[in-house]
């Protein structure tokens, strides 16, 4: 039976509080196993001080034989061994034998308990009914007992006695008296927890409030705490322990730090004593007694402190389910502790810190790894990676120290230190021995032969960085990557090292870190030069020779490395291309000419600037440009439509890739995109059928977008393989010398051949060494075209006049065509526009640099037909210039001759007037044919002159006479000369036309007009009909005679007799003499015929009427315009005029002056009335219809009138239009025809006559404003 | 305070490092470059759990033997390294956020700074002067 053997107390989680048993023992063990299965089941509130969250908590209890020992004696401070209750079985019934026996043993029971001063004690009374019925006669009421015991040892403490009645029975009886009994044991446990841990709590927080007196001791002090950390943990509270440890630890880590700060505690001294053993942490035990009782005893080194702490707090936290904590909480440890030593100065054998770092950081994966399924470990490899990888960093370093790393194996030295080291790490813990992979065991092996360390470093450094992966923390893999390569490069195998360090570059540049970039590239450096890889070191040295992050000796050096190899014979070595980005960036291009577009044969020359990147000047062999050459789009058509393109400027700036230093950008944005054009023509007439742009790298940029693997740039070690294509052409330069920095080099480029030219790669030879770029870009082209022959014909100074003699200019591009001595232009001759031969005509012969080459005369020969122009012999591309004095012929007016045959066969088209929209001139276009010595096509081209007059005429009357006026307007900017006006008639021989201008020359300035009259005279009848030509000599003023030029205007009148006279009078009433305002007058209006019928005036318009008589009808319209006159009656009307001569018909018409003064008579109409014929209303010809238009409007404006006039009568006229228009529309109806100009003459045309006032009318109206 | 103080770009490239000169430089541009791991560890999982309201400062990256790493990060994704002497006991976790604030504030500064084309590196007198009062205290109190 457990509880009353004497064992040794074992420190383990089996520990339980002590409960003691005095009394009847077989009682006790006739009822142990059920109350200490029954204790712990039910969980109890457990209320605590200071404020402490309650917890529920399960009870256990150890039940010990009561012995008066284990009771704690004065000052004894261990908790463990604590009793925390103690109890008294009896199942006494029977009064004597209670008196005679169990109450004496219970009174010596209670004075032992009283001396040491436990109150945590309860009696409990079994009663049975067997023992009732066995004993009758003695028996007292059960109550009796229980009573008499609560009366002679509970005084007021009567739940200190409980009664368990028929333990044994399946009862609820018993059931009820068990739970009750169990209820009363962890209420009472709880309470002496609570009293006894509170007193313990107490006493120790007043020793540790004594740690600043002299002779406090923190190991003493840990000693008490942790006793109630044990009983924490005894009591299942884990979280309570933890604390007490975490305490422990603060407290401590903070007297370091005070140490630190110059605060020293007596104390500490033992823990700065050398470290004599390194032995790593220990986990595999719950509680290190060794280490423990170093503490206790105060000879713990401050590792054994750290060690004895961590695996506690570590067995704690594993029993809390928080094994991730502990390898955090490993880590922090490590590295504090190696702070700490260094802080307190305590000195330790050189890597015996990596030994214990090396031993604890495996204890604490193993560990770990005891109690975590795989699953578990891999899914948290985050938490133990850092561990991994501390010692992997450890076993280098120790590796490193003991020369196993070395290519040469360790020194006698070497081994003396690993002896030393080994000999720190003490002997093997017996829970390892068994264990073939302790750490112990491995690092013992590591440090025991090269070969063996090279296994396990290996096996740490792969295992740290397969875990890294896995978490995704690449770059920390990386670093881990570069220390092995590292260590592969001590090993002498720098191809294992230049894997991991490629892969570690590739990070760095992708990213942009510069100085990594560089320190890693020179390692790479090294292993390409071991393995001989000379290319690629090649590679490599350029960049690091232009890498700024290097000092200029170490640049120096790797340029040298690359001329050395340069400098090597052909048969020593191969030719190494390298990208040409390392070497020498191109910053730029610039064509000469601009335009980047020649003719072909012509000098081209391209300016390129080279940023050497090279820290010394280095000479080169050849510089050369491949060139594609492209004839697709050469430029055959003529420069009007092809020539140079405005989107290839002369100058192309590159953009700048930065081979080291460059912040990302360059490679974030992947290579730039390489775009062309294309257009798709349709093959029949030349249309476009859809146009687009391409990118001609697409591989390169999808590539980038897919993975995310840094771009080709030229930050990659080893470059894309360089292509050479070799395309024939080439821009060549030998010999040149680069300067660091900005360099200007000048190459000719070829153009023999029409067509597009692209430069495609730059190469610079150095020797045995070529750089390449192997794409330039953006895309830089330059264009060799070939043009024909073309001929052009401007104006000398616009606009070209008509009538007078024009320079225009010839210009002749000859583009391909050699111009030879003998070769002419044959101009065809027109009558319009006849070329005048000039003495002297020189030609200009310019270089298409618009440089004059130089200047001949011209032999210009004319014939009838055509007139021919020798050229002088001119080169290709050249311009021919000269001038040629034209006249263009202004057309007479309306005759029009048949067209006429050009020499060439041609139908010759008739230049045609017409309005220009600039210019108020009417415009001619004169179209020249030219024969071509290049071609057997006749060259048409236009000109375009101005006629400088506009011409009107007019027929003036005076009565009978006739006069005719021509008005000459000059619309030109020039001012002009004016003689010789003349007007001739061309049909009457009778007829004069007598000038009745005065001066035979006259100014006509610009935007101004002449008048010239002329007074017609006939001797027998004037003819109806006049046939006119006007004639006058002009030319520029201030010129001799002999640059007169004619100008000639045609015109025809017709209806020139005068037909009617028609003269008003204005009456005054009877009584007065004058007309008065306001008062009616009579307006007489006498019509007259003047002459006899002509013939084709009476078939025209005239009636017989019944009487034989031969009659016309007129209309006549007193209409007053301007609101003078008030038409009282009717204003218009009908007259049948006889058709006779002197025939004359008066009209009486009352008008009313509305004002006073001199006022201009009515107007009055007299219009030709043609009453409707059938002959009309069948033919309803637009004319008629015009007319009756032209009626309704005289008619509204009638109306408009009207309004004003107060008195109005609407006349016959408004009534006959308006009715027949609404009535007989389309039908046959009476028109109304104007006469001809000089048909009617008024002899009262501006005649006035003088109104008074009305008499009383004196009122003045003044209006001041 | 600060061995080394790096402001780094949101592709991670830097955009500024600078460690006290008597201490070789590019080991603390790997350990910089390596903490980037755990920069964007924290981001990513701050980002699941908090969206947008999340802290800009990122606490302890990882300990070395040597050197405690800070992170913060901005809402730009720009990140702020600094790295502090594991001997440098006196430097609490408050000392480091304001560090990091005052950074944060002295590199809105640069960014307002209309000649100052953002992704470029960072050459400003006064961000330099920040990091410099930063990394003098050390000197002082070290």
């Amino acid at each position: 039976m457990e509880c009353q053997e004497e064992k040794p107390i074992i420190y383990t989680m089996e520990n339980k509080p002590i409960v003691t048993c005095a009394g009847d023992q077989g009682l006790f063990t006739s009822l142990y196993t059920s109350l200490a299965q029954q204790l712990p089941r039910e969980p109890m509130e457990w209320r605590r001080t200071y404020g402490r969250a309650p917890k529920m908590i399960h009870l256990e209890a150890n039940f010990v034989q009561f012995k008066e020992e284990l009771l704690p004696k004065e000052g004894n401070k261990a908790l463990l061994t604590f009793p925390f209750l103690h109890i008294y079985w009896t199942d006494c019934c029977d009064t004597e034998a209670y008196k005679s026996a169990v109450k004496e043993d219970m009174t010596r029971w209670q004075s032992s308990l009283r001396t040491h001063g436990s109150a945590d004690w309860v009696i409990i009374v079994v009663e049975t009914n067997d023992t009732k019925k066995k004993n009758k006669t003695n028996i007292l009421p059960r109550s009796s007992i229980v009573d008499k015991i609560r009366s002679d040892f509970c005084n007021k403490q009567n739940d200190r006695c409980v009664v368990l009645s028929d333990p044994l029975k399946d009862s609820s009886r018993s059931q009820e008296s068990w739970n009750s009994l169990l209820l009363k044991l962890r209420t009472l446990l709880l309470m002496s927890f609570t009293k006894n841990l509170g007193r313990f709590e107490d006493d120790m927080r007043t020793l540790r409030e004594k740690r600043t007196q002299p002779g406090w001791s923190f190991c003493e002090y840990f000693m008490v705490q942790e006793e109630l950390a044990f009983v924490f943990e005894m009591l299942q509270q884990f979280e309570d322990a933890l604390v007490q440890y975490d305490e422990l630890d603060a407290l401590f880590t903070q007297y370091v730090l005070n140490f630190g700060a110059g605060d020293t505690a007596n104390w500490l001294g033992s823990f700065c004593a050398p470290v004599r053993s390194w032995s790593g942490l220990l986990l595999r035990r719950p509680i290190d007694m060794e280490k423990r009782d170093g503490i206790q005893r105060g000879e713990a080194s401050l590792l054994d402190l750290r060690s004895y702490l961590f695996s506690r707090q570590c067995t704690l936290l594993i029993f809390l389910l928080r094994p991730w904590e502990v390898t955090q909480r490993a880590l922090e440890l490590l590295h504090n502790c190696v702070q700490e030593l260094r802080l307190l100065e305590v000195s330790v054998l050189e890597g015996a810190l990596d030994c214990w770092v090396f031993l604890s950081c495996l204890e604490v994966l193993h560990r770990i790894e005891g109690c975590c399924d795989p699953a578990q470990l891999a899914a948290n490899c985050s938490h133990t990676v850092g561990l991994w990888a501390y010692a992997t960093d450890k076993l280098k370093s120790l590796g490193e120290l003991c020369g196993l790393v070395s290519e040469k194996g360790p020194t006698s030295e070497d081994l003396n230190r690993t002896v030393d080291l080994l000999a720190g790490l003490g002997d093997e813990r017996p829970e390892t021995v068994s264990s073939l992979q302790s750490p112990y065991k491995k690092l013992k092996e590591a440090l025991s032969s090269v070969e063996a360390f090279e296994r396990h470093y290996l096996e740490l450094s792969h295992a740290a960085m397969e875990m890294y992966r896995a978490i995704g923390r690449l770059r920390s893999a990386r670093l881990v990557g570069k220390s092995l390569a590292e260590f592969y490069m001590r090993k002498g195998d720098p191809e294992r090292a230049e894997t991991f360090l490629q892969e570690a570059l590739k990070s760095y540049t992708s990213e942009g870190w510069s100085l990594p970039v560089t320190h890693t590239r020179k390692q790479i450096a090294e292993c390409q030069k071991l393995l001989g890889r000379t290319e690629d070191y090649l590679q490599t040295s350029a960049l690091l020779a232009g890498d700024v992050n290097l000092t200029t000796e170490e640049r120096k050096h790797f340029c040298q490395e690359i001329l050395t190899f340069a400098g090597k014979s052909e048969d020593q070595s191969p030719k190494a291309t390298l990208s040409m980005a390392v070497f020498a960036q191109l910053t730029r291009l610039q064509f000469r000419p601009a335009t980047a577009s020649v003719h072909s044969g012509a000098v081209l020359q391209a300016e390129l600037t080279l940023r050497c990147l090279m820290p010394v000047s280095v000479h080169i062999q050849q510089l050369a440009v491949s060139v594609h050459f492209d004839l697709e789009r050469a430029g055959t058509n003529g420069r009007s439509k092809g020539a140079p393109r405005q989107t290839n400027p002369g100058t192309v700036e590159f953009s700048q890739a930065h081979p080291s230093a460059g912040p990302a950008s360059s490679s974030a944005a992947g290579p730039p995109l390489e775009l062309d054009e294309i257009e798709d023509r349709s093959p029949t007439d030349n249309s476009l059928n859809s146009t687009g742009v391409v990118c001609k790298n697409t591989h390169l940029v999808m590539r980038c977008h897919d993975s995310a693997s840094p771009p080709d740039t030229p930050n990659c070690v080893s470059p894309p393989s360089v292509t050479v294509k070799d395309d024939g052409q080439m821009l060549k330069v030998q010999d040149v010398t680069l300067e660091p920095g900005n360099n200007s080099i000048v190459f000719t480029a070829p153009s023999g051949q029409p067509g597009t030219y692209t430069l495609r790669q730059l190469y610079a030879t150095v020797g045995q060494v070529q750089f390449v770029l192997p794409h330039i870009y953006p895309s830089v082209q330059y264009e060799v075209y070939s043009q024909e022959p073309q001929l052009t014909v401007e104006p000398l100074s616009e606009p070209l006049l008509a009538g007078l003699p024009q320079m225009v200019k010839f210009t002749l591009l000859t583009g391909h065509y050699a111009v030879k001595k003998g070769d002419a232009l044959q101009l065809s001759n027109t009558d319009t526009m006849p070329v005048l031969p000039s003495a002297s005509c020189t030609a200009r012969i310019n270089s298409p640099a618009a440089e004059l080459v130089g200047e001949s005369s011209l032999f210009i020969q004319s014939s009838e037909k055509v007139t021919s122009i020798s050229l002088p012999a001119t080169p290709p591309y050249h311009t021919l210039e000269f001038h040629l004095e034209v006249l263009c012929v202004i057309p007479h007016g309306c005759d029009r001759p048949a067209n006429e045959r050009l020499t060439n066969g041609e139908v010759r088209h008739r230049p045609r007037s017409y309005s220009h929209p600039d210019t108020p001139m009417t415009a001619i276009d004169q179209r020249m044919s030219i024969d071509c010595p290049w071609s057997i096509y006749s060259t048409l081209l236009a000109l375009t002159f101005y006629i400088p007059f506009k011409t009107k005429h007019t027929l003036l009357s005076a009565g009978n006479r006739k006069y005719i006026q021509v008005c000459v307007q000059n619309m030109s900017d020039v001012n002009f000369t004016l003689a010789e006006v003349q007007l001739a008639e061309k049909q009457q021989a009778t007829l004069e036309l007598q000038s009745l201008n005065t001066k035979t020359q006259q100014l006509l300035c610009s935007k101004h007009s002449v008048f010239c009259l002329w007074e017609v005279r006939w001797k027998d009848d004037l003819p109806s009909c006049l046939q006119c030509i006007f004639s006058a000599n002009f030319s520029p003023p201030k010129q001799d005679v002999s640059t007169f030029k004619p100008f000639h205007y045609q015109f025809q009148l017709e209806r020139v007799t005068t037909l009617y006279s028609v003269r008003a009078e204005i009456l005054p009433p009877a009584s007065e003499q004058h007309c008065r305002s306001g008062f009616l007058c009579g307006l007489e209006v006498c019509i007259t015929r003047l002459t006899e019928p002509t013939e084709g005036e009476a078939a025209e318009d005239s009636k017989t009427d019944a009487d034989g008589l031969k009659t016309t009808k007129l209309m006549y319209e007193v209409a007053d315009s301007s609101s003078n006159w008030a038409v009282c009656g009717k204003s218009s009307g009908m007259v049948s005029m006889p058709m006779a001569a002197d025939a004359t018909h008066k009209v009486q018409i009352e008008v009313m002056p509305l004002f006073a003064g001199h006022l201009p008579f009515p107007k009055i109409k007299v219009l030709k009335y043609l009453p409707h014929t059938a002959a009309v209303a069948i033919q309803p010809d637009p004319d008629s219809c015009v007319e009756n238009d032209s009626l309704s409007l005289l008619d509204k404006v009638l109306d408009d009138q009207g309004d004003t006039a107060s008195i109005r009568s609407r006349g016959s006229v408004h009534s006959v239009g308006s009715g027949d228009q609404q009535q007989q529309k389309g039908v046959a109806m009476p028109r109304l025809e104007p006469f001809a100009a000089g048909q009617v003459f008024n002899h009262s045309h501006t005649q006035q006559v003088l109104v008074l006032p009305a008499t009383d009318d004196h009122i003045m109206e003044v209006n001041a404003t | 305070m600060a061995v080394c103080i790096a402001v780094i770009a949101k592709e991670n490239y830097p955009l500024y490092i600078r460690s006290v000169p008597t201490q070789n430089e590019l080991k603390f541009h790997y350990t910089v470059h390596t903490s980037l791991d755990v920069v964007e560890e924290k981001i990513s999982a701050v980002g699941k759990s908090l969206g947008d309201q999340r802290e800009l400062y990122l606490g302890l990256l990882y300990p070395t033997e040597d050197y405690k790493v800070y992170g913060y990060v901005t809402n730009s994704k720009v990140k702020f390294v600094i790295v502090v002497d594991s001997s440098n006991t006196s430097l609490r976790d408050n000392e480091i956020r304001s560090m990091f604030r005052k950074l944060h504030n002295s590199f809105t500064d640069v960014m307002c700074n209309p000649f100052h084309s953002p992704g470029n590196t960072i050459q400003s007198k006064a961000f330099d002067g920040i990091v410099s009062g930063m990394m003098v205290q050390t000197a002082s109190t070290v």
